[in-house]
């Protein structure tokens, strides 16, 4: 009996050993092109014949057709500003579902869950209109018209937030509003700090979303190459006139992206198990 | 109910507030808010007089003047005239509808608190000052103060979109006979087109709509079974470094997507680097066909989304495996059941009674997934003469009949119709589920 569950085990180990290599061997790939010094994106092996540094070297400093660094920038600036309205927008809409009662409130919750079954980029084009028309389709508008794109209707993914805001105790509202606090000092002083995995968990999600949609980006900043954000910067790269050239630096880009998102990515997850056990334990 | 209440038990100050808005309030000594009710009123006033009145007007024919030109005699020269764009009537009208609606609902809040204040009087009560209406925003009325914002968002940027789509299905907005800056009204014309089963667009559209329910189908089932065997297996006693392994197969979904799939896509390519190996392996004579061939392609699609999908599905389970009481287990494990029984008949339906609305918003972003077949086949295989590939789902298709063809109404069409199906299918599912008829189950 101990013999084969000792048998057991290590077939598992080994399966779980296959199936992890099987997994990363696509980023351990892309992290090897990424250090090849053989242009294009044809190759002949696994690994590459040479390595160089030249190709992160090239992203950085070649600025000429894609600018990387400003890409990288102005992604930084649209992800921090989106991220800062929606998580506000989030909590507000979570807070007000969860604990608030008013009349509008379960017509409101279930629009939301109507609006989420439309395919999320049908209105794609509607929504460029209504920028162009307000007149920011131009010049550095577009930044803040890409700002209001992924946080503008941002209220509406309240779902995760409402679900953990319904696990704080209703009886610690009602004492402190008992002794004379209003609703918004509630808010504030007491379900907010109450609330810092799923505040993290929202701050982590809104701000990776600029990072890696390219949808949108590609609708509204069509050919204003001043205004791309990472992704389209990356996906530009991979189009027929660019690959030759660029496809090694694309790696390069690629490997310095998803290194940050990624960290967060596993932050982020980290936060959601927790907010998920629940705000106060006992 | 309050307004009715207004109007029936109101004097004649409330009643005359319907029409000049704020009236009751500044004769009550709401100077403030009755001067902002008043100001809206005026401003709303005006805005419909200046252009509002023009676009809703419009909206019905969607505009019948040609941008031309004409000789201008004192020049010498022909000059362009502006002509209407349809699409901005359209959007304009809308808008104006949408900012008419938003008046109503100020006008119906003007009314309720003149009809408040007039209430106040007769029992002899102080009426509300202004500092007190801003202080009671942070009190009774917080739901107002912090939904405002988020609401008028998701209305401008979600909800008006959605209407302007929604109302392009039911135009010729699209490249036949150019009708891309001048278009009319068609009825339920491009619906005819989009189910009659004779006609291009019609085939697609069933074929495409088959090979989504398909996938969405696989793509849900496969992750969610695989990746529970994934989570079962790591979670098992025996199992050394679980994190590890955790932290290993959340890696492919850590990156982005837009650099894991494209990725995959080089690597999958005709001389792609697998392709390369295993000639070099002396496996194949001829590169296998993972984008060009329709079956390929297919099952190509659904097992990479294995590599993306697998991992949130044991993420989202791990927590609740462990919830599963353990006494079921032991229970039949003493009847003689085998791991194989015990998954079926306790692990699986345990997990499905937990997780069904979790199964339906993973169906519902798959049948919705862009990215999957954006980044990874763009569609391919497309057969000639055909707007949408072998692997094009209904949101892909959407993208290239608008993006890229130009068939503006057809694409809301497809849009329209999306919705209609997921809408009608999670309702069926969710209604079917054992959460849904008998909720302690479990418990």
């Amino acid at each position: 009996m101990k013999r084969k569950k000792k048998i057991n085990n290590i077939l598992v180990h080994l399966f779980l050993s296959v199936l992890a290599i099987i997994w990363v061997s696509p980023l351990f790939w892309i992290i090897l092109t990424s250090f090849r010094a053989q242009k294009g994106a044809y190759t002949s092996s696994f690994f590459p014949k040479k390595y160089t540094f030249d190709n992160y070297i090239k992203l950085f400093t070649d600025t000429g057709i894609l600018n990387f660094p400003r890409m990288f920038g102005n992604t930084l600036f649209i992800a921090i500003c989106s991220c800062i309205i929606s998580t506000f927008f989030v909590l507000s809409v979570a807070y007000c579902m969860s604990r608030l009662r008013f009349r509008l409130r379960k017509p409101m919750m279930n629009i939301a869950m109507i609006l989420g079954l439309f395919p999320g980029f049908m209105a794609m084009i509607a929504v460029y209109y209504i920028l162009k028309a307000v007149g920011l389709s131009e010049g550095s508008m577009i930044r803040v018209a890409l700002i209001l794109v992924y946080s503008g209707s941002s209220g509406i993914q309240f779902y995760i937030a409402k679900g953990f805001f319904d696990t704080i105790p209703k009886t610690i509202d009602e004492a402190a509003m008992l002794d004379g606090a209003t609703k918004w000092q509630v808010f504030t002083k007491i379900t907010i700090p109450l609330s810092k995995p799923i505040i993290v968990y929202t701050v982590l999600t809104t701000f990776i979303a600029p990072w890696v949609d390219f949808i949108f980006a590609r609708v509204i900043c069509r050919a204003n190459a001043d205004y791309y954000t990472v992704a389209i910067g990356l996906w530009q790269m991979l189009e027929k006139e660019y690959v030759d050239s660029w496809y090694t630096c694309f790696a390069a880009g690629a490997v310095c992206i998803s290194i940050p998102i990624a960290v967060l990515f596993i932050f982020m997850q980290k936060c959601y198990n927790e907010s998920m056990s629940g705000a106060v334990k006992g | 109910m309050e307004l009715v209440n207004a109007f029936k038990k109101g004097d004649w100050l409330t009643r005359s507030s319907a029409i000049v808005m704020g009236l009751g309030n500044i004769l009550r000594k709401q100077f403030i808010k009755g001067i902002l009710f008043l100001f809206t009123e005026a401003a709303f006033l005006f805005f419909m007089a200046a252009y509002g009145w023009q676009c809703l007007l419009a909206l019905p024919g969607l505009g019948e003047k040609e941008q031309g030109e004409v000789w201008n005699e004192t020049l010498g020269v022909y000059e362009y005239v502006q002509g209407d764009n349809s699409l901005l009537i359209l959007l304009y009208g809308i808008a104006v509808l949408f900012i008419c609606a938003a008046f109503i609902c100020v006008w119906a809040g003007a009314v309720k608190s003149a009809y408040q204040a007039q209430v106040c009087i007769e029992k002899n009560k102080p009426v509300t000052t202004f500092a007190e209406d801003i202080k009671s925003l942070f009190d009774k009325n917080l739901h107002k103060l912090l939904l405002t914002l988020p609401v008028g968002g998701i209305l401008i940027f979600t909800i008006l979109p959605l209407i302007f789509m929604i109302a392009m299905a039911f135009t010729n907005y699209s490249k036949v006979n150019s009708h891309l800056v001048l278009f009319d009204w068609v009825g339920l014309e491009n619906f005819r087109q989009m189910f009659d089963v004779s006609g291009t667009f019609g085939k697609t559209f069933w074929s495409v709509l088959g090979w989504t329910i398909v996938w969405a189908v696989f793509a849900t089932g496969l992750n969610y079974i695989l990746g529970m065997l994934l989570a079962l297996l790591i979670n098992r006693k025996g199992t050394k470094i679980k994190g590890f392994w955790r932290l290993i197969f959340i890696l492919s979904i850590a990156i982005p997507q837009f650099v894991s799939l494209l990725v995959m896509r080089s690597m999958l390519s005709q001389d792609g680097i697998i392709n390369v190996m295993l000639k070099n392996a002396g496996w194949i004579q001829k590169s296998l066909p993972f984008f060009s061939n329709v079956a390929w392609a297919r099952i190509t699609v659904i097992v990479v989304n294995l590599w993306i999908g697998i991992p949130y599905t044991m993420m989202q389970v791990t927590g609740i495996l462990q919830n599963i009481p353990l006494e079921l287990y032991e229970a039949a494990e003493v009847d003689g059941a085998g791991p194989v029984i015990r998954f079926f008949k306790i692990t699986l339906p345990y997990m499905l009674f937990v997780t069904t609305p979790y199964l339906i918003t993973t169906f519902t972003a798959n049948i919705n997934n862009f990215n999957i077949v954006y980044l990874l086949t763009k569609g391919d295989p497309v057969l000639s003469g055909n707007t949408a590939g072998k692997t094009d789902l209904l949101v892909t298709w959407l993208y290239k009949m608008t993006v890229d063809y130009q068939y503006y109404n057809l694409g809301a069409v497809i849009g329209i119709m999306t919705f209609v199906f997921l809408a009608i299918g999670s309702l069926l599912v969710y209604r079917r589920t054992k959460s849904y008829k008998d909720e302690e189950g479990f418990q």
